[in-house]
């Protein structure tokens, strides 16, 4: 029964320290997650849910514990690497999308192939990437000529340029109604069916919640034992 | 990331803050218009006064009384026996001829018209090492010379000034502190030399400024002489004898002559390096305003990366690495700097352009040079201030951290 992990977390810790008290934002979590899979987590607001996504999407580093992504032991890679990660293993999708607001769609979608080395039909791709979340005809838009769906939409495209191992969303339907926000999951679940992309979502909403294979609850910073 | 890409982006965003990339900018074209231009006007004097010493011929030797190094005691003045001395061809075969100087200034009339020039008392020979040429009339002749005669040979500036006309003065009278001289001769101009214009002068000869305009105390005084080697290959020889003569001649004690011997390699020398000091002092005050829009530079980035630090969290968080922020807060800094740096080049030249203008206008024609060294210097330079402005804020910006810089409000 050999499983195929994308993530293998043992015991993360996060300490912050606040002046003289120390503030255990993640206290112990343990999970692993398979290739494939479609996994909510939940939790209270203050219980750590944003600082493990960090530490799973390589933004921020463990102060102890072990994480595996995808075959890379995190802790042994210096600065680049863990930008290489971020480019490619994971496609990050946030609360308040985090589209730059000075360029177009296209140019926005693009951004992570310009990191990702040399790449010749980058214009393609990002076209096509907005094609696949429907927004073939909004590629020249400025994210402020967009709703918050379709700037949403234009992040997921964002995340999936580079065909990434795991997708991370952090309440990607919290700024937004319950109709789009509804949009906004089933084309993330369509990826999860169509590409097999790992899902990893973040949300205070239990209809999100109930759409996945299975919920990891955070108590502050640990993992609730699953009923 | 391709570069070239970059340099659009960073384009793009500076692009994005007009104003404030205008205002940086304007900086760094000052600062690069007022080297160029000083530089400019330093290379221009420097062109002008070397070209006016190369004028005067390579194979000339310049004696004059006094020491210019260290103090001597009673120098004893160079009088025309010395002059004398110098033309003998057994003492001296390396000297070719000798011209004794004499000079002092006057008012000059005619017609109503009343000017200061500057006299000079020499002899024939003067014009030929002068290598004077005469727009009509003739030179000085020995016969004036020995016969003390009212004659005067005159340059074009004070023609003009005397009679608005540069043909048919020969022949007139002229009143020299006012005692009358006809004019013999009317001199081709050679523009402005390192003493003034040699156009507003007057040359009379050496017996009659002695005896009639300029007093001098010893008998037989002369200011200067100019003694022609008889070859540009012969200067160094004719030196060594001048200084042997006059040593002898003066009974100085060893090492402490009264009097100095300058070649035009030595004017040349001489004035290159003041004028070289000369640019450098003006070219590094002009530096002190491209260091001031260096500064400028610095600054406006340091905004930019705090107003960006969501920006530079969020292209962390989706691969950039460290060198990639780096270079493209870098590539905005040293856009900021080169777009100054061309304008302000155009703008040095510009400038330049004006004061060699006005130059020539007040009568002083004076070409302000602008060197390819200068350009490139000027445009490596204001790169240069934009990559070391630029590297402290690029470098604040690159080591931000993701999930600091993306809760960043
Ligand atoms: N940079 C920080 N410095 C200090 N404490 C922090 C920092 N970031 C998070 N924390 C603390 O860590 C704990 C977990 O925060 P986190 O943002 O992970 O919560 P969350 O589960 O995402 O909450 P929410 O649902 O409101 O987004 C909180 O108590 C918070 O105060
Ligand atoms: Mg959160």
């Amino acid at each position: 029964m050999t499983k195929d992990l994308v993530i293998l977390a043992e015991d993360l810790m996060k300490v912050y320290q606040m002046g003289q008290v120390e503030v255990n934002a993640l206290a112990g979590v343990s999970l692993s997650i398979e290739r494939g899979e479609v996994v909510a987590i939940m939790g209270p607001s203050g219980s750590g849910k944003s600082t493990l996504m960090n530490i799973l999407g390589c933004l921020d580093l463990p102060t102890s514990g072990r994480y595996v992504l995808d075959g890379e032991v995190v802790e042994t890679l210096n600065d680049d690497q863990l930008a290489n990660i971020r480019n490619r293993k994971v496609g990050f999708i946030f609360q308040s999308f985090n589209l730059l607001s000075r360029t177009t769609a296209l140019a926005n979608v693009e951004l992570p192939l310009r990191y990702a080395g040399k790449i010749p039909d980058r214009r393609e791709r990002a076209r096509a990437a907005l094609e696949s979340v429907g927004l073939g005809d909004r590629i020249s838009h400025r994210p402020t000529e967009l709703s918050g769906g379709q700037q949403q939409r234009v992040a997921i495209a964002r995340a999936l340029i580079n065909n990434p191992a795991i997708i991370m969303a952090d309440e990607p339907t919290g700024n937004l109604d319950s109709k789009v926000g509804k949009e906004i999951l089933d084309l993330l679940l369509a990826l999860n069916r169509d590409k097999g992309t790992t899902l990893i979502i973040v949300t205070h909403d239990p209809v999100i919640a109930t759409q996945t294979q299975r919920i990891i609850r955070l108590r502050d910073g640990l993992v609730e034992e699953k009923k | 990331m391709n570069i070239g890409q970059s340099m659009l982006e960073a384009l793009e965003t500076l692009n994005g803050n007009k104003l404030r990339s205008g205002l940086t900018i304007l900086g760094i074209v000052i600062g690069v218009g007022a080297v160029i231009a000083m530089l400019a006007i330093g290379q221009g004097a420097q062109n002008t006064i070397t070209g006016a010493i190369s004028g005067i011929g390579t194979n000339l030797l310049f004696v004059s009384s006094g020491n210019q190094v260290q103090d001597v005691r009673n120098p004893k003045p160079l009088t025309l026996s010395d002059a004398q001395a110098i033309t003998d061809p057994f003492a001296a075969p390396d000297v070719l001829a000798v011209a004794p100087i004499i000079q002092g200034s006057g008012d000059v009339t005619a017609d109503g018209q009343t000017m200061r020039v500057s006299v000079t008392g020499t002899t024939p020979v003067y014009f030929v090492m002068q290598n004077y040429s005469l727009i009509e009339g003739d030179f000085l002749t020995q016969d004036n010379l020995q016969g003390n005669a009212s004659a005067v040979v005159i340059g074009p500036g004070v023609a003009d000034k005397l009679f608005s006309r540069r043909n048919g003065v020969v022949g007139e009278t002229i009143r020299i502190n006012g005692q009358p001289f006809h004019i013999v001769g009317l001199l081709q101009s050679k523009g402005g030399g390192m003493f003034g214009s040699q156009d507003n002068q007057v040359i009379v000869p050496f017996t009659t400024a002695q005896t009639r305009l300029i007093h001098r105390s010893v008998l037989n005084e002369v200011d200067e002489l100019y003694v022609q080697a008889a070859s540009a290959r012969a200067v160094p020889f004719a030196t060594d004898e001048v200084k042997q003569i006059l040593r002898q001649r003066h009974r100085t004690p060893v090492g402490v002559d009264d009097f100095s011997v300058f070649s035009q390699a030595d004017f040349l020398t001489i004035a290159t390096t003041v004028t070289g000091v000369f640019t450098i002092f003006l070219g590094g005050i002009a530096g002190i305003s491209l260091l001031v829009g260096g500064i400028g530079i610095m600054n406006i980035m340091l905004v930019s990366v705090t107003e960006r630090t969501r920006e530079i969290g969020l292209r962390k968080a989706l691969g950039a690495r460290k060198r990639d922020i780096l270079i493209q807060f870098l590539i905005e800094s040293s856009m900021l700097s080169l777009i100054g740096g061309v304008i302000g080049i155009l703008l040095g030249w510009f400038l330049g352009f004006i004061v060699g203008r006005i130059a020539a206008a007040s009568g002083n024609p004076f070409n302000p040079a602008i060197s390819l060294n200068a350009i490139l210097l000027a445009t490596l330079f204001s790169a240069a201030v934009g990559l070391f402005f630029g590297i402290y804020p690029a470098n604040r910006a690159a080591s931000l951290e993701p999930v600091e810089a993306l809760r960043y409000e």
